[in-house]
């Protein structure tokens, strides 16, 4: 019975790897408001599929993105992308890409296993065919009042306030219809906020995998190492989405983990 | 102004179905109370009363404020177990900092 069994599901995988096309795996990117994640959705169509397409606009306002956006069709093939990643990532402050003791933080290229131009970053040549979706902002609170402060008319503010608790419901339902997550953490901000300790609790519990992006690490204030400290069992890989710094490791990490 | 502070039990919280316990938590937080449940919310109940919460939010309610200790992995590794998680209205709680076993907060009148 298991023979047979076990006979069967080569000759599946055989069939798939022969006739089928592998199906696109759907990641979410998820975070807190103003965490970067549209910047992020977009320099990875940018990267990966089209330089002019954008996702969304980026805002100093919380809440910008108010409906989930999905981008299909993305293939991230880390060797053919390898000149493209050199053009398009740091583009403001050029690094090596493979210096674990830059600025003393252990958790930036520190990891081995995640940078491509290692030895075990030879497993990064695998391709990754996925749709993208970027979420509205997650939260637990909205206060119209904290539109007010940003300019925007009180209509407005009202208007804003619903439309992002919506999304925020819709950011929820679409952890249904998923298979991966990137969470987004401002590494300048606490990261041990109650909204990713639940993103993170839910996802260990549906058995989806996640890779922990500390972005933002272009500003000073960054602590990326704090990220890695208070989710230790979890990939942490430290980038910024603006510029690109360390996006190479990401996009490895990635393939690594959604494949 | 007094602040109500509703501490529930593990047994209580225990004899609750999952969308019972969200269903009090939240009409607790409404009424302007502060919810501490010995044993705590899963992840899942978490998120759901999150939902929950986001479909009520109007102009004096603004969400809710939510902390907890993070869960423990159980017997053998196969069930996480629950803590402790403390709920109150946006409005009048503030989570100051937490860590794994500690949690500090601000509680103020509206």
């Amino acid at each position: 019975m298991v023979r047979r069994r076990r006979t069967s599901g080569i000759l599946a995988w055989l069939l798939e790897a022969l006739f089928f096309k592998k199906r696109s795996v759907k990641i979410g990117i998820y975070g807190p408001p103003n965490a970067g994640k549209t910047t992020l959705t977009n320099r990875i169509i940018h990267t990966f599929a089209d330089e002019e397409e954008d996702v969304g606009t980026a805002s100093e306002i919380p809440h910008e993105t108010r409906r989930a956006v999905r981008r299909g069709g993305i293939l991230i093939d880390l060797k053919q992308n390898l000149k493209q990643f050199q053009r398009t990532n740091f583009n403001s402050n050029p690094q090596p890409l493979s210096d674990p003791t830059r600025n003393g933080d252990p958790t930036r290229n520190g990891d081995p296993s995640t940078n491509p131009s290692t030895k075990s970053g030879r497993k990064g040549r695998a391709k990754l065919k996925l749709d993208v979706v970027d979420t509205p902002g997650l939260a637990t609170k909205i206060d119209f009042h904290d539109f007010l402060a940003y300019g925007l008319r009180e209509e407005e503010a009202k208007q804003r306030a619903k439309e992002a608790t919506e999304g925020v419901i819709e950011a929820i339902k679409w952890l249904d219809d998923i298979d991966g997550v990137i969470l987004l953490m401002d590494a300048t901000q606490d990261p041990y906020t109650q909204t990713n300790v639940v993103i993170i609790g839910n996802m260990e519990a549906r058995g989806i995998p996640v890779v922990i992006a500390a972005n933002k690490i272009d500003l000073s204030s960054a602590a990326p190492q704090k990220i890695k400290k208070a989710f230790p069992q979890h990939f942490v890989i430290p980038i910024s989405a603006l510029t690109g710094e360390n996006m190479p490791e990401f996009y490895a990490a990635m393939v690594r983990r959604f494949r | 102004m007094n602040i109500k502070m509703d501490l529930i039990s593990e047994d209580k919280v225990n004899s609750m179905g999952s969308m019972e316990k969200i269903r009090f938590v939240l009409d607790g937080v409404k009424s302007g109370n502060i919810v501490v449940l010995e044993g705590g919310l899963t992840s899942e109940e978490q998120m759901k009363l999150i939902e929950l919460a986001m479909l009520e939010v109007d102009e004096d309610f603004t969400g809710i404020e939510m902390s907890g200790y993070p869960s423990k992995k159980g017997f053998f590794n196969l069930r996480k177990k629950t803590r402790l998680t403390v709920v109150g209205p946006a409005k009048t709680m503030h989570t100051i900092k937490k860590g794994k076993d500690w949690i500090s907060a601000v509680i103020s009148e509206i």
